[in-house]
């Protein structure tokens, strides 16, 4: 993307250049805050539950996982307000606006959960486990959407194509929830395998896989932007 | 030429895959020499005195015998627990009833009543466990190799040494009743034979009943000395429903009463033996080495007391060719040389002697004797053959040699020699056994040069397809340098074999077809190392976009892991599955998908748009769902691999003859001929869709009045084949016969149609009208008058381009009057039509020899195929002048659905799960295995290679058919003002498939590329499968799942290649016939005298609106001619 710069352009270029080192680090740390409340998920409960552990009691690790990433993208949303936001603040917008936020979270929990069953996933048996892991998957990459984005289907789908991203938060939610759906697929490969291990037991393998997926995402992505930051140029700035 | 050229380089490309396959498996795929020799009589096994009445004529050869005559009743399929009693698991709960439980009471009243005379054992098969080799084991007392498992239905007579020529040679009078098999293996041996044929698995009484009737009087005759007889019910039972059926039970207790009326006639010195070849899994199959299949029955019954002492609580394993060296010294007869069995000691006890010492010493002997031998043949072998280990072989002819010593010492010295005793008889024992292990290990004992050799040459040809494929699509490729080195290569390898024959050095046939290959293949690849180094980077050899590579790769590694392997049936459909939400989110990234203004950020406003989308989001997400659906829905049809611990395979595979319920059984038979109708309706849909149905020409009438007759016969075979049971008495013979001649008509009708497609694959409609042709010249998709801008601009270039063809058309006619137009239709999908066709009349004979529910599979077959073609030509653009690719993502997009067909058609890569159910569609009395057999279980098996490798040319024609749907999509709606500016442009007819003949050339090397480029792909298959196989070599489940897998695959890609070739073949004899076609035609509009238009149109469902249009000057001679012919985009 050479875009031709005219002299005007460039102490704005500059300007550009010091607000996306800020933008950044704020990136950095919201992805540090998210990692951290997974670790949290994992540890913190078993000072209150007994017996818990992700392998044996799995689906409950599922939901303190889903809830505190959940949570935190929420705050996170609220304090740091990566987008512009909307004009309209009156009650009820933000009343039916969240309401279709839910909807979409269940749609898209129940879209995944349609994916995974046509993927192979048993139908009837394990509907529980496979609903879920399509929770989770949701957690992993619909709600950071739904934060940054809102419940706008058109903005999503621009985000996933070429050239389709305008700003760095957009970027790296690219990058997280490609890397969630890679990590969730790559989670598949060991059930197969005859090794009678209690992770490859449906969907633990997969689960974790996504949860190793989106961390690597949250990792990698400031990183990455860090490196490119010379070449990404956002059309809307 | 060019097209001839293209075959042949397919064919040495798939010959030197050949030859990789045949080197690898001459190194893999394990042989066992036979030795010829034989043990006779009159010369002991070795030195030393003959014991225990031994004097070496017939009737004590080596040792006196103790029955003159034997009963031997084999029972083919006795699995060990057949003739056990019904058992409660926990004591205290009342038994688990099981058809085959419990069954034979006759012979556990005789266990518990007369425990000295009667013994059970659990007799312990080596794989294979087919009949032929067991009966091979159970004869000769030797280990069957893997080879032998293939000509289980067609075997030769046995040339080692065995029983059953031991007694004739002795004089015996050997009766034999049952199994045609034993006339093959022994053929001229018996003093009086009674065969049934045995290939009939769906008989279960033919023979048993045969048997039954002659047995009780030949015993009582007189006239025999060894009386065999094998009965097949019960496997048959097993093949045809399952152990779990209640006619199992029937044909128990029938054997049992068999039994029980042969020990009421049994003298005092005859010797009854009860035995099963092997055993069968829990679904009636066997070939396998799983514990059901080689755990087989091993029951002994002597009217004197036989056995020291009362049979232990559970019955004791012994290997089941411990049977060979036992019965031979029991009837005095020389133990066979070839023998590795180990007697059965306990029956060779002196049980009137009061003595143990004495016991004991009679089992000594005995041992002493089969080991004697075993060190002999052991001897010789080595003596021929190196392949047994060498460490090995001293150590046990030392400990051979130390027990021999203190054997003799315990002849020498009768007295106080209890301490010796206790020692030889271990020592005997340690060394047979030793030897059989050292036999087991060593005949799987592999050529890793041959295997090497295979896999490199595999190797180097998968190397050369990729290589050769991406030269195809540049655009100077040219014909010359690929032909040019391959027949130097081939003459070269010719005259070098020649020379090494003359020479007189001896080469087997595999050998010198892998350096056939080799020098053929060397020249090639340097002259390509040497073009292609100068001038390209490395880097582009690999061509494919990384995520295909990537699932390439897994698929690769798969090949490695047995786990991957027995759950292909998912993983298969799994990367199917990941790559066609692959291609569909591609399609999205690349904004193909979405109208750019979505895309576009909307603050911006406009942006340069990267093309218009060729297909709407809907369109692609809906194939991609359907694709999903589809494959989702094939994967209920799942059969279980042998080695899944937990699995139920599906009940849709099996035949609608076994249902039990009438309603259910009404319903099915329903939905299949609604799928037979679906099927039929949805590829006569096509056709009218794409206009080829409205042709005249035979073919075509073929298919509308043809196919629904094949599709009634189905059905009407279906029907009998579904109720066969079921009819009236009076009907059997009427009903049997029909149920042989459907089949028949239909695969008859399905050659015919071929046949007509071959002779005439044109599939056009001709309309030949004097009169103004450009009658069409103002397309007007509305109605009414220009309305808005974007009419206006649409229609005036129309206007102006249609008067100055008025304009034209009048110079012209002042030239010469009376212009003739020609108008063909459905030109543009010619090529395509005849593929589909003959897909269609392949699948139908091919559905004949599949269960019934199976045809939902085809049809989820046909439909899968044509979601993922549309949804592949979604992604590929038309590059009018060529050269025209196919892209990789499609070929294996391609071969990964023919892998998951082959599994949702009830197949799985194992022995076992062979249907050879489908050697009996369309034949009536089948006596043996014929060559005809193995082709319908051959087309049985590997249906889904043929259809897809036939139906490979698609993948290149799809995306010209699909270009007649966008245009026309983009027609339809009058558009937004962008559109309509690129419309004067799109306005001409699509050109479709005869894009594809205006580039004969780049045709042809797309064609080749194809080929090759689906050769490549199961070519990595088949590499993998070799590596896997020898590098797990010793993995424990190799001869369970690796070879098998690779035998399979093997298999599949000679049947596939064979299958392009005749796709690629299908598609060049259609581009031959409308070559033809326009010759033919130009030369009757000469002779007419009259200067003639020709006009063609490419969109089939022109024939609907009849809009013929000009077509291109297909190919130059037609300009030649002196005919005019219009461009549209010129005229």
């Amino acid at each position: 993307m050479d875009w031709p710069l005219s002299d005007t352009s460039f102490c704005i270029a500059t300007q550009e250049n010091t607000m996306k080192d800020t933008d950044i680090k704020k990136l950095l740390y919201t992805h540090l805050l998210c990692i951290f409340s997974i670790i949290l998920s994992i540890f913190i409960p078993s000072f209150f539950l007994e017996n818990f552990s992700i392998l044996e009691t799995h689906l409950t690790w599922l939901c303190i996982c889903s809830v505190s990433v959940t949570a935190v993208n929420l705050v996170l949303y609220l304090v740091v307000k990566p987008n512009v936001s909307s004009k309209r603040s009156s009650l009820s917008y933000k009343v039916t606006r969240f309401l279709k936020c839910c909807i979409y979270f269940l749609t898209s929990c129940f879209f995944f959960h349609v994916i995974f069953v046509l993927y192979g996933a048993p139908l009837i048996e394990l509907a529980l486990e496979t609903f879920s892991l399509a929770v989770i998957l949701s957690t992993f990459t619909t709600i950071p959407c739904l934060c940054l984005l809102g419940p706008n289907f058109k903005a999503w789908l621009r985000i996933f194509s070429r050239n389709g991203v305008t700003s760095i938060w957009e970027n790296s939610l690219q990058i997280t929830t490609i890397s969630s759906f890679v990590g969730i697929w790559l989670g598949a490969f060991p059930i197969p395998l005859d090794w009678g291990r209690p992770w490859q037991e449906w969907p633990i393998s997969c689960t974790l896989g996504a949860t190793f997926g989106y961390v690597a995402g949250l990792v990698i992505s400031p990183l990455w932007i860090y490196w490119n930051r010379k070449k990404l140029t956002y059309k809307n700035n | 030429m060019q097209k001839i050229s293209v075959l042949l380089f397919l064919a040495w490309v798939s010959f030197l895959f050949y030859a990789g396959i045949a080197l690898f498996t001459s190194g893999f795929l394990l042989t066992r020499w036979e030795l010829t020799n034989h043990s006779s009589c009159q010369e002991p096994p070795g030195p030393g005195a003959l014991p225990w009445g031994g004097r070496g004529e017939p009737g004590a050869c080596w040792m006196a015998s103790r029955f003159s005559r034997l009963v031997l009743v084999v029972i083919d399929a006795l699995r060990f627990d057949f003739a056990q009693p019904q058992r409660s698991p926990v004591s205290g709960e009342p038994p688990v009833s099981l058809p085959f439980l419990g069954k034979m009471g006759f012979l556990q009243r005789l266990l518990e009543s007369q425990p000295h005379h009667a013994r059970l054992y659990q007799a312990k098969a080596d794989p294979p466990t087919t009949t032929m080799q067991r009966l091979k084991a159970l004869t000769t007392g030797s280990l069957p190799t893997f080879v032998d498992a293939g000509s289980n239905f067609a075997s030769s007579a046995i040339v080692e040494d065995n029983l059953i020529k031991q007694l004739s040679s002795t004089g015996r009078r050997v009766v034999f009743m049952g199994d045609e098999t034993w006339n093959d293996l022994f053929p001229g041996v018996f003093s009086q034979a009674l065969f049934f044929p045995s290939f009939n698995v769906r008989d279960l009484e033919t023979v048993d009943n045969g048997i039954m009737k002659h047995l009780y009087p030949t015993m009582d005759s007189d006239e025999w000395d060894v009386l065999i007889t094998h009965f097949l019910g019960v496997d048959h039972c097993g093949h045809k429903h399952d152990p779990y059926h209640p006619e199992m039970a029937k044909k128990l207790t029938q054997m049992d009463k068999m039994i029980q009326g042969l020990v009421k006639r049994l003298k005092n010195d005859t010797l009854l033996v009860v035995t099963g070849d092997h055993g069968m899994t829990i679904s009636g199959n066997h070939g396998g080495e799983s514990e059901l299949e080689t755990s087989a029955a091993l029951f002994l019954y002597s009217p004197r007391a036989l056995f020291p002492s009362a049979p232990a609580e559970e019955p004791e394993i012994i290997p089941q060719i411990s049977l060979v060296p036992t019965l031979a010294l029991l009837l005095g007869l020389p133990i066979p040389f070839g023998n590795i069995g180990e007697v059965i000691a306990e029956v060779f006890s002196e049980i009137e002697d009061s003595q143990p010492r004495f016991s004991a010493l009679a089992q000594a002997s005995a041992l002493h004797l089969n080991a004697q031998q075993v060190s002999r043949f052991l001897h010789t072998y080595s003596a021929t053959a190196q392949d047994l280990q060498v460490q090995e072989l001293h150590r046990l002819q030392k400990l051979f040699s130390k027990a021999s010593a203190d054997y003799q010492r315990l002849l020498q010295s009768p007295q106080g020699a209890e301490a010796v005793l206790q020692t030889v008889i271990p020592e005997l024992q340690q060394f047979l056994r030793g030897v059989r292990a050292m036999c087991i290990e060593s005949w799987a004992r592999f050529s890793l040069v041959r295997m090497a050799g295979g896999a490199a040459l595999l190797a180097a040809t998968c190397f050369l397809c990729l290589l050769v494929s991406q030269w195809a699509t540049s655009p100077a490729f040219y014909f010359g340098p690929l032909l040019k080195p391959t027949a130097s290569g081939l003459s070269g390898a010719m005259v070098c074999a020649g020379l090494l024959a003359s020479t007189g050095l001896k080469l087997d046939s595999m050998v010198l077809g892998a350096m056939a290959a080799v020098g053929s293949l060397l020249p090639f690849l340097w002259k390509a190392w040497a073009s292609w180094g100068s001038k390209r980077p490395l880097a582009s050899l690999l061509p494919m976009p990384g995520p295909v590579l990537l699932l390439l790769l897994i698929r690769f590694a798969g090949f490695f892991s047995d786990s991957y392997i027995i759950t292909e049936a998912r993983v298969a459909p799994f990367l199917l599955i990941s790559l066609i939400l692959l291609l569909v989110a591609r399609l999205h990234w690349e904004g193909k998908l979405l109208p750019p203004k979505l895309l576009s950020i909307p603050r911006l406003g406009f942006l340069t748009p990267a093309g218009p989308p060729q297909y709407s989001a809907m369109h692609a997400v809906g194939l991609g769902v359907g694709l999903l659906l589809c494959i989702r829905l094939a994967g209920l049809f799942y059969r279980c691999h042998e080695e899944t611990p937990v699995c139920s395979s599906s009940p849709l595979l099996s035949p609608l003859r076994s249902t039990v319920d009438g309603r259910t059984k009404n319903l099915w038979y329903g939905a299949c001929v609604g799928a037979l109708v679906a099927l039929l309706a949805s590829v006569r849909l096509w056709l009218h869709c794409y206009g080829n149905l409205k042709s005249p020409e035979p073919p075509v009438l073929f298919v509308r009045w043809g196919l629904p007759l094949m599709g009634l016969g189905t059905a009407a075979y279906w029907a009998l084949a579904s109720g066969a049971d079921e009819a009236p008495p009076r009907l059997r013979a009427l009903v049997s016969g029909a149920s042989v001649m459907l089949p028949r008509a239909v695969a008859g009708l399905a050659a015919s149609g071929l046949m007509l497609l071959l002779w005439r694959p044109v599939t056009v409609l001709v309309k030949a009208t004097t009169g103004a042709p450009r009658t069409r010249t103002v397309l007007t998709p509305f109605s009414g008058p220009p309305t808005s801008q974007a009419d206006l601009d649409y229609v005036v270039p129309q206007i102006y381009r249609h008067i100055q063809e008025e304009f034209r058309g009048r110079l012209e006619r002042t030239k010469s009057q009376g212009l003739l137009t020609v108008a063909a239709y459905q030109l543009g999908s010619v090529y395509s039509a005849a593929v589909v066709m003959a897909l269609t009349l392949l699948a139908f004979p091919l559905l004949l020899l599949h269960a019934e529910r199976i045809s939902l599979v085809f049809l989820l077959l046909f439909l899968q195929s044509f979601l993922l073609l549309h949804l592949l030509a979604a992604g590929i653009p038309i590059t009018t002048p060529g050269p025209f690719t196919v892209p990789w993502h499609a070929v294996f997009a391609w071969a990964l659905m023919a892998t998951q067909t082959f599994y949702t058609t009830g197949h799985q890569p194992v022995f076992s799960a062979i249907q050879w159910h489908a050697a009996f569609v369309g034949v009536s009395e089948s006596r043996d295995f014929t060559w005809l057999s193995a082709f319908l279980v051959g087309a049985n098996t590997f249906a889904s290679h043929i259809l897809f490798a036939v139906g490979c040319p698609l993948l290149l024609l799809w995306p010209f058919l699909c270009e007649n749907q966008g245009s026309q999509k983009r027609r339809q709606p009058p558009g937004n003002e962008a559109e309509a500016r690129v419309r004067p442009e799109e306005e001409q007819e699509p050109r479709m498939e005869m894009r594809l003949r205006d580039a004969p050339h780049h045709f042809s090397a797309a064609l080749l590329q194809l080929g090759l480029k689906y050769l490549f792909v199961l070519g990595i298959q088949i590499l993998a499968c070799v590596l896997a196989a020898s590098i797990l070599r010793r993995h424990l489940l190799v001869w369970k799942v690796f070879a098998p897998k690779f035998i399979f695959e093997a298999m599949g890609f000679i049947v596939s290649s064979v299958g392009l070739c005749l796709g690629i073949a299908l598609v060049m004899r259609v581009d031959g016939a409308v070559s033809s076609w326009f010759r033919q035609l130009v030369l009757t509009q000469q002779k007419a005298g009259e200067q003639s238009s020709l006009v063609c149109t490419g969109a089939g469902s022109s024939a609907r609106k009849a809009q013929p249009h000009l077509l291109p000057p297909c190919s130059q001679d037609l300009l030649a001619s002196g005919t005019s012919l219009f461009y549209n985009s010129r005229s």
